[in-house]
């Protein structure tokens, strides 16, 4: 493998800033250490030259000059992904899309907008309130996350319930093949024949091409809104009401639950007012026209005094904002008591969740470590955070293992690996837990029809034997990456 | 045997069915790995992306329920299961999927033609209905695709690339569909009025048709909200009625019409790019490029071409 020499004369950077002007190639040692990693727990990616591209051309452009050195490329937004899908390996070259950031349209009347891929989550939403449409997707990051890297992981958030993850909120989008070629895939009106690319592209993880402009669907804001913070004495009677919700036919716009560890952690930190004699709390928002939030806020609080739960109504804007703050505020305040965490992401069928949640309790105290639980209880999505101090020796290889026993016991009941985080490196080599040799099989063979040579992100996703890629063994992830 | 005793017997069987998958092995079986082979659904929709060449072997995926919990809205289901029959399942329990329903269609077939019905605008995209399929692969191998829950982003997303493949990379044997809570009240309505006013002040409208003239409304959800959406749409110029007009059978990009100054008679799908129309117009050339990856998908997924052949996708309007 040839390294970057970091140097004028390396051939390749010289390609590159040919292209893009110096300033936007960067090769520096701490430029290049902070693209080693994103959000994950994954330590030692190793960056290549750091391209910042400010338009398709360009992304064009240096995708034309890796190929002709024969080196990977791996597409990045804000690096807040959380399980190692822009961690690089084998010094790829990164491009990085914060620099093009720009809404480019707005279609009020039909509900679409065109963003640039680097344009951040929130930006957009506020950027559309004038017109009274939002997009969906609201992952907890969404305050620093990118559109193009929402589009990459297939992001979700709470209120992905009801309206689904990213997906199903992007109509179309540019994408920079790996042969060099922009091509839209999908349709901005929704038209389109063919086969889905768009829908094949939409977390793919920056494995088949780099996204250079999305159109959104936009969702109009809703009427009327209420904001049921829900209270109970034992996490079973919380998530027994929250499948209760989901049997009885209520499809809430998000149904958040918080165990007490996390309920005392927000309280310290923000003062959502959350009942710290709570075991268990339930945050449940139904949005719509009023007659429809009126019947079903009723039905849902009516659900949670059955089962023993204390009902406390958002009275204004105000306090549905507060209690919101305090969901959204979860990961922040844990730093308060442990200065590590590993924040899992698997999904369950709903009607499970209560054996689940008691077996994660289960099979943390048995690698003796703490655990917060903040999730989409409304999917079935769960997020255990395991909270260590990584100075502590041998402590990884507890929560590595108390990790893996929760993976395993969210596929027996018919689970899957990941809601919305996606697999990145973290969950590679647990592919074959969920899918057979065809069924990996069948995703590589997808993966080379957009991208013959492996050339987009490699060494995600995919475990060994998928795919006839050399960087696929874990043996070849550089040391350290497994932090 | 008592009738008592019969049900425990179809009970034990049913349960070695969903253990060992017997009805997908078949399925499997039957596609075999070598000679080219058409799927048959309720043949609603046969010739759509094209025809396949005369006598060639024909396979039916299996049909009926296997598994359906709607305290968790989801249903693994036979691809070959008629939707009618699987829409009178969903309603004894106050749910549905968001599938069309073609009078006569399998699920297989509504999915592998991939066409929306008309209420798209507001339940959704028929392409977001599906969780998790199972098919026979080109080399006659069952892969599974997606995963059973309503969430999931574990790996490519290969259901996308389904539902609208006409059986062209895999033949679907059995799929898990998300299924939604029937509205309480439903209602169409029909005016002449402006079709996107109607939308603007309308807050999640299930459908708009308009044939440029008279516009068709459909709305649904609580009984209050539906009032009071029809007082708004009233207030336009709109009327209760008993549907939507029949749709002409071509489906156009609403797009073309508007570039062509259309003059035949056609219906209009607001909001999801689509039109209907009685006589084919010209359509866009798709980009080479788009061509180029549809060719390479096919080369990847059935190098032989044996799975459907004759079938386009990109020509299934």
């Amino acid at each position: 493998m040839k390294l970057l020499k970091a140097s004028r004369k390396d051939p390749l950077l010289r390609d590159l800033r040919r292209v893009l002007p110096p300033d936007r190639v960067r090769v520096a040692p701490l430029e290049r250490s902070i693209m080693g990693r994103d959000a994950s727990i994954f330590e030692g990616g190793q960056a290549g030259p750091v391209c910042f591209p400010i338009s398709t051309e360009e992304v064009q452009d240096c995708v034309d000059a890796a190929r002709r050195h024969g080196r990977a490329v791996v597409p990045r937004g804000a690096g807040t992904g959380l399980a190692g899908g822009a961690v690089p390996l084998e010094e790829p070259v990164v491009v990085v899309t914060t620099k093009m950031n720009r809404l480019l349209s707005v279609d009020a009347d039909q509900a679409v907008a065109w963003v640039q891929p680097g344009m951040i989550n929130l930006d957009l939403s506020r950027a559309l309130a004038p017109y009274g449409l939002h997009f969906a997707p609201d992952p907890s990051s969404q305050q620093v996350c990118s559109l193009g890297g929402n589009v990459g992981t297939n992001a979700g958030g709470p209120h992905c319930l009801a309206l689904g993850v990213t997906s199903a909120h992007v109509l179309a989008v540019e994408v920079v093949l790996m042969s060099g070629e922009a091509v839209v895939l999908g349709d901005p009106d929704g038209w389109g024949p063919g086969l889905d690319l768009r829908g094949a592209y939409v977390g793919s993880e920056g494995m088949l091409g780099i996204t250079t402009a999305i159109a959104v669907r936009l969702t109009p804001n809703p009427p009327a809104v209420q904001t049921l913070l829900l209270a109970f004495d034992s996490v079973d009677e919380a998530a027994q009401t929250v499948s209760a919700v989901i049997a009885d036919g209520i499809v809430p716009a998000a149904i958040e639950m918080m165990d007490k560890n996390i309920i005392w952690a927000v309280e310290n930190f923000v003062g959502a007012g959350f009942p710290l004699d709570a075991a268990a709390v339930v945050i449940v928002e139904v949005d719509g026209l009023p007659g429809g939030v009126a019947a079903e806020a009723d039905r849902v609080a009516e659900l949670a005094l059955e089962r023993g739960g204390r009902v406390r109504r958002a009275a204004d804007d105000h306090e549905r904002a507060l209690i919101w703050k305090g969901r959204k505020s979860a990961f922040g305040a844990i730093a308060q008591i442990k200065p590590n965490y590993y924040l899992h992401d698997t999904v369950v069928p709903r009607t499970r969740l209560a054996e689940v949640m008691n077996q994660v309790y289960e099979i943390v105290e048995e690698h003796d470590l703490q655990v917060m639980n903040v999730f989409h209880a409304g999917d079935g999505n769960l997020h255990p955070l395991l909270l260590y101090d990584r100075r502590e020796p041998g402590v990884m290889e507890r929560v590595h293992a108390a990790g893996s026993a929760i993976i395993e016991a969210s596929l027996a009941v018919g689970g899957v690996l990941s809601g919305e985080h996606g697999i990145g490196i973290e969950k590679r080599d647990f592919m074959p837990l969920m899918f057979s040799d065809a069924d990996l099989d069948a995703q590589a063979r997808l993966r080379r029809a957009f991208d013959p040579d492996e050339m987009a992100n490699p060494g995600k996703v995919l475990p060994t034997g998928a795919s006839c890629a050399d960087v696929n063994t874990l043996g070849k992830v550089p040391e350290g990456v497994w932090g | 045997m008592d009738s008592a005793g019969q049900a425990v017997i179809a009970e034990v069987l049913e349960v070695i069915e969903k253990r060992t998958g017997t009805a997908l092995e078949s399925f499997a079986a039957e596609v075999g790995s070598d000679d080219p082979v058409a799927v048959e659904g309720g043949r609603t929709r046969w010739e759509v992306g094209g025809r396949c060449p005369e006598g060639i072997r024909l396979v039916r995926a299996p049909a009926g329920i296997r598994e359906f919990d709607p305290a968790d809205m989801t249903i693994r289901v036979g691809a070959g299961t008629p939707v009618e029959e699987l829409d009178a399942a969903l309603a004894e329990a106050g749910q549905r999927a968001n599938l069309p329903l073609v009078s006569g269609a399998t699920v297989g077939g509504v999915l592998a033609v991939g066409r929306d019905d008309v209420y798209a605008l507001g339940r959704g995209r028929l392409r977001d209905a599906l969780l998790e399929a199972v098919y026979v692969a080109d080399d006659g191998r069952l892969v599974k695709a997606g995963g059973p829950t309503v969430k999931n982003v574990s790996g490519f997303d290969l259901c996308r690339l389904l539902v609208g493949s006409l059986g062209t990379l895999g033949l679907v044997g059995e799929v898990i569909l998300r299924t939604w809570p029937r509205p309480a009240a439903r209602l169409w309505m029909a005016g002449q009025c402006d079709p996107a006013e109607l939308r603007r002040k309308l807050y999640w409208p299930c459908s708009i048709l308009w044939d440029g003239l008279t516009v068709w409304l459909h709305l649904e959800g609580h009984e209050s909200d539906v009032e009071a959406e029809a007082a708004v749409a009233r207030s336009l110029g709109c009327e209760t009625v008993d549907g939507p007009p029949p749709l002409p059978e071509c489906r156009v990009p609403a797009a073309a019409l508007e570039a062509q100054e259309f003059r035949g008679r056609y219906l209009v799908q607001v909001g999801t790019g689509s039109a209907y129309v009685s006589e084919p117009v010209p359509l866009p050339e798709p980009d080479p490029a788009v061509v180029a990856l549809h060719r390479r998908l096919k080369a990847q997924f059935d190098p032989r071409g044996r799975l459907n052949p004759g079938r386009d996708p990109l020509a299934a309007t």
